[in-house]
Parts: structure tokens; C-alpha cells; sequence
């Protein structure tokens, strides 16, 4: 059997989802959040690779580099707030986090 | 064929599961272990893919790099996470709707994805053959080139977050006696140092 493109797009699509559904299932717990967007941003990843790949287009990965720059940098500001609002009130709740209501 | 089929629904397979492990595992250590397996998984199916410098990037960034970080960061709060999980099940049912719904969607936008004939006459740089330049050497190649102000924006992207991580996270004690440097530099001798005639016999 063929592996072609869609079967790798279904794959990504599945682990988006996974990341999706991982925001609804963990809504209290900031860290696992942040793992689903990382995974969210891993699926767009694979999207990327497997149309650079079967389209013959070299771009797709220099996005997918791109990208991954800037899941980098959102992983160390994201823990960096969450480190400092830990430090601040001592728990992570999603649901404390409403001070900066007016 | 038949091996790279295997390989394929292997990888694809332990991405899923680790996927699921990843967002229901009890303990967040458990979570970060399993997310480092799911980048893994990627990795192998861009190896599978044929883009050898993605997969290693992912490992170096994500397993070293990030996971670490996330690893450090649970490691070193201390956080009740079971009172966290409370309540997880009441937007289980929307969740899954969601995500049911989500996923019917992309599958039947993806899934059955149709590469149009003449599609690659229009690539804006097309992957040239593997025997004459590998991957990476046309990566550099492009990346250098065509993309070098994307790619110094990235690293701006980089220094920028990793002096909002250090602002962050800085904190200044109060009660602790440091080196001033400043202070020290501005003291003029003339300040501090009184110089007196002291008369015998009398003291100051």
C-alpha cells in the first residue's frame, strides 16, 4: 500500500486535535496547555514537511524552521510568566489568573 | 514499499498514542516523558518523508531544548496537580464534540488531498535531486540565500525571548547586601574621608 500525503495529513490533523482537545481536558492546569499548543505546533509542523516533501517545494521546510523558532521562544515566555505568576500567588489555576480584569 | 508502509503506521501509531497520553496522563512528568516520545515519532516520519534536517532539528529543539524546559519547570514548582484535574470530566463531553467535529473536518479537507498536475512548474524552489545536493545542503543553501532576512528575524525572535525570559524571571531580593558598582565608582574621597590634627594627650 501507498503512503502518500494524505495518510501523513491525517496523522498531523489527528494531533492537532489531540492538542485541542488537550486545552478543553486540562482546563486548569497551565503547563499541560502549554504542551498542547507545542503539540498543535508539531502537527502544523508535519503539515508543512509532507507538503514541502510530495510537492517538491523546498519553502515548506524552511517554514517549518521557522516555526519551530518560534515555538521555542513562545515555550520560554510562556514558562517564564508562569514561573514568576507561581512565584507571585503560589498556584497555577487558569482560573486565578484574573487580575488583570479592570 | 511494503518496510516504509510499516514504518509509517508504527510512527504514526506511537505519535497517537503519546498524543493521548500526553493530555491524559495524572502526572505532568508523565506528560513531558510522553510528549519527548510523541516529538520523537514526528522526527521519524520526517525522516520518513525525506526531510532528514527537520527531524534532527526537532529532536535537538524540542526533546533538548524545550521538553527539558517544561521537565525543569514542573520538576521545580511545587503544585498540588490533583487538585488541578478536578473537574476535567465536565467539559470532557464538549471537548470531545469539539474535537470530533475538528477532526471530521480536517480529515475531509486533508485527507483526501489531490496533487494537481501541474502544480510543480510553480514550486518556489524546487527540491533538487538527492543525488547531487542533500537535504540539508539545500536547505542551507536556500535558507542563506533567498530566506536570510527571515532567518535573521527568527534569531531576533530568539534574543528578544530570551531577554524576556531573563527580565522575567529575575527577582531582586530585598535584605541582601550586593557589590554596587555604580555606588562604589561615584564615592569620592572627599566625602567620606575627614582628615583632623589630633593634639597629644587629648584624643579626637
Amino acid at each position: 500500500m501507498e503512503i502518500g500525503l494524505g495518510h501523513y495529513l491525517t496523522v498531523s490533523a489527528i494531533v492537532f486535535t489531540l492538542g485541542v482537545l488537550g486545552i478543553f481536558l486540562n482546563r486548569k492546569n497551565v503547563i499541560i496547555i502549554l504542551m498542547s499548543i507545542e503539540m498543535m505546533l508539531l502537527a502544523v509542523n508535519l503539515n508543512l514537511v509532507a507538503f514541502s516533501t510530495f510537492l517538491h517545494d523546498l519553502v515548506g521546510q524552511i517554514f517549518a524552521m521557522i516555526i519551530l523558532t518560534v515555538a521555542a521562544a513562545e515555550a520560554a515566555i510562556g514558562l517564564a510568566i508562569l514561573v514568576v505568576y507561581f512565584r507571585n500567588r503560589g498556584s497555577i489555576r487558569v482560573e486565578d489568573i484574573n487580575m488583570m480584569k479592570g | 514499499m511494503i518496510l516504509q508502509g510499516i514504518a509509517f503506521y508504527v510512527f504514526a501509531a506511537l505519535l497517537v498514542a503519546s498524543g493521548v497520553m500526553v493530555i491524559s496522563a495524572r502526572n505532568p512528568v508523565h506528560s513531558v516523558l510522553y510528549l519527548i516520545l510523541a516529538f520523537f515519532q514526528a522526527a521519524g516520519l520526517c525522516v520518513l518523508m525525506g526531510a532528514e534536517f527537520i527531524a534532527m532539528i526537532l529532536i535537538i529543539v524540542y526533546v533538548g531544548a524545550v521538553a527539558v524546559l517544561f521537565l525543569f519547570v514542573v520538576m521545580m514548582l511545587d503544585i498540588n496537580f490533583r487538585e488541578l484535574r478536578q473537574g476535567a470530566l465536565e467539559t470532557l463531553p464538549l471537548g470531545a464534540l469539539i474535537g470530533l467535529i475538528l477532526l471530521a473536518e480536517l480529515v475531509a479537507v486533508l485527507g483526501g488531498w489531490i496533487v494537481a498536475p501541474g502544480v510543480a512548474s510553480i514550486a518556489g524552489a524546487p527540491t533538487p535531486a538527492l543525488d547531487q545536493v542533500t537535504n540539508t545542503h539545500a536547505l542551507g543553501q536556500l535558507m542563506y540565500t533567498q530566506y536570510v532576512y527571515l532567518f535573521q528575524a527568527s534569531g531576533i525572535v530568539l534574543l528578544i525571548a530570551m531577554i524576556g525570559a531573563i527580565v522575567l524571571t529575575l527577582r531582586q531580593r530585598a535584605g541582601v547586601r550586593k557589590q554596587n558598582v555604580g555606588v562604589q565608582i561615584a564615592r569620592h574621597r572627599d566625602d567620606v574621608v575627614v582628615i583632623r590634627k589630633v593634639t597629644t594627650g587629648e584624643g579626637v
